[in-house]
């Protein structure tokens, strides 16, 4: 970024002794004991009963109920995203219905716990024993089902936790959009682009480097959260699987570290993943050439404290290069 | 205020104006930033807006691309009302896609070029065409290729415009809005952005383009350009037109004092 950097011809290479740090080789000795010490007393501890965890980790009931999990947080994440960004992009629009409905949501699902939220969907057929298609208060009805045959502890599980997820994902996703120059909006409509063709061909994809981060965190977020639909209930995930088989072996700890291994297995896995998609949208803007023609493309990012949890990803390294 | 049909066009009379604007004023709460402006734009004609800083000349230009609404007056582009339909004595209110059609026949060029960071070069000249007039890609793509080449950045095609100078970025943004084939080119401040030594090739390229008779509204504090290429020299000033005519004649004899201050800053 220097121009300083390779521009005197006869310059030798600088040959300095590198400073010592002696207290951060203190510390890390120090850390470094803690940890040995622990792990040689873990080892031995009877509590921790490794022998069960390694005849748990690989069981196909705990394996199945990982699986499950899996697909909680792939499928509620889905209805996530799509909704959030619906509702990120109404909440934008120019159109106060679409506006105000996407505040109410927000507000609605936000506002209350994501536990309650799932007792709730747990009590839909109670609350409506029937689906029916026709036209309200009149005798007209084309179809009705029962909602228990329509919908299982599964589905509304996922339903629960992608509704709710949606609240947050949008607020992500609003402040994503926010984030992008308005110049950009201009450019757009000034060519005849619609408002639609500008949200998705221009605003959106460059929001996504603001708004990856934040939703990587939501996803691993999601994955633990899918631990509460014993809420609906629902008791075949990672989480309420292995305390049930503890309830069988009265020996609940080896199984809590079979389903933290687990989990700690998934959310490294989601790690990578994120790290491959914001380099995949940061093209075109990572890796910026100093100079004025510089200000012209860039979309200026706000910090984002993104929804349930601090996510503060932003900015990158480049960017301070920038300042 | 003086009007600008100086410049003799032979039939005046019965040539659509590409601009016209009549009484336009333009408010943005209780702040009238544009009082009244009334001036004509032929076609073909170059028009160089100059003033002081917050004088109204991006505003005036975002009026005629109905990025803005305006408050009074009638502003027309070829004709058709900015913005409005008229039947009759009523106006109604354009819907958003007829709108969006109207301004497909104007390019504009901003200050910060705005170019689409996540696009290179090409993506960003093809973009417009191919998605808002749905044309065939091979076909939008050999254009795009031809207007880089126009502005001289044929091998620039696939380049991000981070990756580009201010100079080049600029003259792709220029491509991009010709790819509309429009028939009104605005320009606010297109070189105000840039570092001195690349203003030059941005002014060659409105040059050449000015030259090939596009019809075009020049916000700038260029002045050798303005009196080497424009018709017609605008000189603005809290929201209103101060005096205008050849740019010759402007600049070299100023009829208000207004003129004379600002002129002897930027010159
Ligand atoms: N969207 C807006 N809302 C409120 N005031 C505005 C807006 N756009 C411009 N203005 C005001 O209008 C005046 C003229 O601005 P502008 O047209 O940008 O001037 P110029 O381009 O000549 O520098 C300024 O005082 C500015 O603050
Ligand atoms: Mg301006």
């Amino acid at each position: 970024m220097s121009t300083a950097a390779g521009s005197a011809p006869e310059s030798e290479p600088i040959r300095a002794i590198k400073l010592k740090h002696p207290w951060r080789i203190v510390f890390a000795v120090v850390i470094l004991v803690i940890a040995a010490v622990f792990l040689i007393d873990a080892a031995r501890r009877p509590a921790y009963d490794w022998a069960s965890v390694a005849k748990y980790l690989f069981d196909r009931r705990v394996s199945a109920a990982a699986l499950v999990t899996l697909e909680l947080t792939v499928l509620a994440m889905i209805i996530a995203i799509v909704l959030g960004v619906l509702l990120a992009v109404m909440r934008l629009s120019p159109n106060p219905v679409l506006k105000a409905v996407a505040w109410f949501y927000v507000w609605l699902f936000r506002g209350t716990p994501v536990y309650v939220q799932l007792v709730f969907w747990g009590l839909i057929a109670t609350i409506y024993q029937t689906i029916d298609i026709g036209i309200p208060f009149t005798s007209v009805q084309w179809a009705s089902f029962a909602t228990q045959a329509v919908v299982n502890a599964f589905w509304l599980s996922v339903i629960g936790l992608g509704l709710n997820e949606a609240a947050y994902m949008s607020e992500i996703v609003r402040a994503g959009l926010v984030s992008v120059d308005t110049g950009q909006n201009e450019a757009a409509t000034a060519l005849g682009m619609s408002w639609g063709q500008t949200m998705t061909r221009v605003i959106l994809p460059q929001a996504m480097r603001v708004i990856i981060p934040p939703t990587g965190n939501e996803v691993i977020s999601m994955l633990k959260t899918t631990s509460l639909v014993t809420a609906v209930p629902f008791s075949f995930d990672l989480y309420n699987r292995t305390r049930d088989i503890s309830a069988e072996t009265f020996n609940p700890i080896p199984m809590l570290i079979v389903a933290s291994i687990w989990y700690l297995f998934f959310t490294s896995i989601l790690m990578v993943g994120q790290y491959f998609l914001e380099k995949r949208f940061a093209r075109g803007i990572g890796d910026r050439r100093d100079g004025k023609g510089g200000d012209g493309g860039p979309t200026g990012t706000l910090q984002i404290v993104g929804a349930n949890q601090p996510s503060v990803v932003m900015p990158q390294a480049h960017e301070a290069g920038r300042r | 205020m003086t009007d600008t049909s100086i410049a003799p066009a032979p039939s005046a009379a019965a040539i659509t104006p590409m601009v016209e604007a009549v009484g336009v004023s333009k408010s943005f709460g209780s702040n009238e930033v544009l009082k009244s402006i009334s001036l004509t734009v032929r076609p073909g004609e170059v028009l160089c807006l100059v003033g002081p800083s917050g004088s109204g000349k991006s505003t005036f230009l975002r009026l005629i691309n109905h990025l803005e609404t305006l408050s009074s007056g009638r502003l027309s582009v070829d004709g058709s009302l900015v913005g409005y339909r008229q039947v009759g004595e009523k106006l109604y209110e354009l819907h958003p896609k007829d709108a969006a059609r109207q301004r497909r026949e104007i390019g504009m060029v901003f200050q910060r070029f705005n170019l689409f960071p996540h696009m290179t070069a090409l993506e960003n000249v093809m973009e417009a065409p191919q998605r808002v007039k749905r044309q065939p890609k091979a076909q939008v793509e050999q254009r795009a290729r031809d207007l880089l080449a126009r502005v001289g950045l044929a091998d620039r095609a696939d380049y991000y415009p981070a990756h580009l100078s201010g100079g080049q970025q600029q003259r792709v943004a220029i491509a991009r809005a010709l790819a509309m084939e429009p028939k009104l080119m605005l320009f606010d401040e297109p070189t105000s952005a840039l570092d001195p030594e690349l203003v030059g090739e941005v002014l060659d390229v409105m040059k050449e383009l000015a030259s090939s008779g596009m019809t075009m509204i020049v916000v700038t504090h260029e002045m050798g350009f303005a009196r080497e290429v424009a018709d017609t020299l605008v000189f603005m000033d809290g929201g209103v037109v101060v005096e205008s005519g050849q740019p010759r004649e402007v600049l070299a004899n100023p009829q208000h004092d207004r003129t004379r201050a600002f002129l002897s800053k930027v010159l």
